[in-house]
């Protein structure tokens, strides 16, 4: 079934010169599919995160996300899907260094009609998950590079999402706790989590079952071009 | 399209929620906290702390008055005299305490000295002050002896004398055991007794007070100058209009009657006086307060804009940051204006203590001020709320920390 359907999507931003970030991207991905977008920078791969992540809107084409048109959709109820089916792991961690590694965790479940009982245990659950049942009432500031990461991933993991989306989500780990974390995505991904994750770094695109490459704005997908 | 056909469900924020990510917004930086919200506590003590001692204050010179001008009445005719009888007509009123005629004596020039020989080289004769009272006027200037006695109906027609401190220091008279006699002119009077103090009426304590009865006979006094009356608390203004009618029952309007102003009037413009520079002291700090949680609620906003990606990102709406971000500045001003009055309270009872004053304070100041200073916060929250509500998630989050 798939879950993120692009089609011909453009984003356009005002300017004199209008810079054209995406001209026509064409993106299909399944669930449980583990796709990764490379491309050199100033390829528009963050513009396609943006928009994959509902941070942003295009300016032309449509948008699938698990079934639903969500290209045309108001600034909350993009807001509202966001929360509730989409991850997201970011370069930088933005824990809140001042709430223990549980509460940060529950925080993407704060706004999300998540029952407030149900928080903690799912918080906890999402924790073990990534290898930090022992860390919960840590101060994230206390934590390894490595073990924020995964503090992160599972505050995204914990909304049960339908897919995660990574922005480079290894640029502030040495080469160890990448193999660490790569590790991680391995095993989400063959318990049948949907992950895109956008790199530069070859030895995390290579860990990826499929490799999409973003140039001056336009996407080619081998699988699509086959079709 | 609407939520329902997206198969959707929008955000939300419960008050609960909100509540608490907005107290741990707060206690994230606690020095922080308490710095920002100390121009609300200045604010607010100084305010509270006014208000009340000026109140403390005012109740404790309103108490004074009470005290002795409440109960003090005067009666004064604008033209002639009062009947000589008018402390038997006064002491029928109920209310009345204390009544007595007090009347300047025409002496026609007449020296006092206290030595009976005329000697032309001493200078021992001295013009003093005469005054004709009936026996109730002691107690109606509250008058206290330092020696000897009052005179008393009884002595009314007696050649007797009681001197004021002033006049008995000019004669050089202190003991009336031995019946010191002084002599106004050619005319014999015994001293019995001298006053300490008068609480009203201070001319007497330079005089010499002579009964009416030998004032008739010796001066040819005609009739009374002044009544002094003194009534029972609260009872001076009923009394003030009835003396009048008691003394001169043809034409009260030739008397004028002069009773304490109405204690509301002294209270307020009491209060007032002192209120007003402090006030306005309260409210430029109050003012300085606000500028100070709104400057610091901006900055935190600023630092914060990781923090208010990451929620964008996670689910929150707009409102639900602005809410989040306005909450706090209320609650720092609610906490600011909880110690302000807190200290503005222990100020009061301080102060009173040290005065010795009872402290008064109205119930709705110290209640009503943490509400003020929640006010405060939340009118110098809206636009840095409004900053935070509008932080883009996509430059948020890129920006990391």
């Amino acid at each position: 079934m798939t879950v993120v359907e692009l089609t011909s999507v453009g984003r356009t931003f005002e300017g004199d010169p209008p810079v054209e970030a995406l001209r026509s991207v064409d993106l299909r991905v399944d669930r449980g599919d583990y796709v990764s977008i490379v491309g050199p920078s100033g390829s528009g791969k963050s513009t396609l995160l943006n928009i994959l992540g509902l941070l942003d809107r295009p300016t032309s084409g449509t948008y699938r996300l698990d079934g639903l048109d969500v290209s045309g959709l108001t600034d909350a109820q993009r807001t509202a899907v966001r929360g509730q089916r989409i991850g997201f792991v970011f370069q930088a961690f933005h824990l809140l260094p001042h709430r223990t590694v549980l509460e940060n965790v529950m925080l993407s479940q704060l706004y999300n009609r998540i029952d407030a009982k149900e928080r903690r245990p799912r918080a906890q659950a999402a924790l073990e998950r990534v290898g930090l049942g022992h860390r919960v009432d840590f101060a994230p500031t206390t934590l390894s590079g490595g073990e924020r990461q995964r503090v992160a991933i599972a505050r995204a993991l914990v909304t049960n999402p339908a897919i995660l989306l990574g922005d480079e989500p290894t640029g502030n780990l040495d080469s160890t706790t990448t193999g660490s974390i790569l590790e991680l995505f391995d095993e989400l991904h063959s318990a049948g989590l949907t992950l895109i994750v956008i790199t530069h770094d070859h030895e995390v695109s290579r860990r990826a079952r499929r490799v999409v490459t973003m140039r001056d704005g336009v996407l080619v997908d081998p699988t699509l071009a086959d079709a | 399209m609407t939520d329902e056909d997206l198969r959707l469900e929008p955000s939300r924020f419960s008050p609960r929620d909100l509540f608490a990510e907005a107290t741990a917004g707060v206690l994230a930086r606690p020095g922080r906290a308490v710095l920002t919200a100390l121009g609300t506590v200045l604010g607010v003590a100084a305010l509270v702390s006014t208000l009340g001692l000026a109140k403390t204050a005012g109740n404790q010179i309103v108490t004074r008055f009470d005290e002795l001008d409440a109960t003090d009445v005067k009666v004064s005719p604008r033209r002639g005299t009062l009947p000589l009888d008018s402390e038997a007509r006064l002491t029928r009123l109920n209310g009345v305490t204390a009544a007595g005629t007090l009347s300047e004596v025409d002496v026609k020039g007449r020296l006092v000295s206290s030595v009976p020989i005329n000697d032309p080289m001493a200078d021992n004769e001295l013009p003093i002050t005469v005054q004709a009272a009936s026996p109730g006027a002691f107690r109606a200037v509250r008058a206290s002896l330092r020696t000897g006695r009052f005179f008393d109906s009884a002595q009314d027609d007696l050649p007797v004398a009681v001197l004021g401190p002033g006049a008995a220091a000019d004669l050089h008279i202190n003991r009336v055991d031995q019946q010191p006699a002084i002599f106004i002119g050619d005319l014999t009077f015994v001293v019995i007794g001298i006053l300490d103090d008068v609480e009203r009426r201070s001319e007497l304590l330079d005089a010499i007070i002579i009964p009416n009865g030998v004032a008739t006979t010796d001066f040819g006094l005609a009739g009374a100058g002044t009544v002094q009356i003194e009534t029972r608390v609260g009872a001076a203004r009923l009394i003030g209009r009835q003396a009048p009618i008691a003394l001169s029952p043809n034409n009260p309007k030739r008397l004028t009657a002069e009773v304490p102003p109405q204690n509301q009037g002294v209270k307020n413009r009491v209060e007032g006086d002192v209120n007003a520079l402090f006030l306005l002291l309260g409210a430029v700090s109050l003012l300085v307060g606000a500028l100070g949680i709104a400057n610091v609620t901006l900055v935190s906003v600023l630092e914060r804009v990781g923090e208010i990606g990451l929620r964008r990102a996670v689910g929150a709406a707009r409102r639900h940051i602005a809410a989040q971000f306005l909450l706090e500045s209320t609650m720092l001003g609610f906490f600011g204006g909880l110690i302000g009055t807190t200290v503005a309270v222990l100020t009061i009872v301080g102060v009173a203590e040290i005065k010795d004053w009872v402290p008064v304070l109205d119930a709705w100041l110290p209640l009503s001020a943490p509400i003020a200073g929640a006010l405060v916060g939340l009118v110098s929250g809206i636009y840095p709320s409004w900053r935070a509500s509008s932080v883009e998630p996509i430059t948020a989050l890129r920006s990391g920390i």
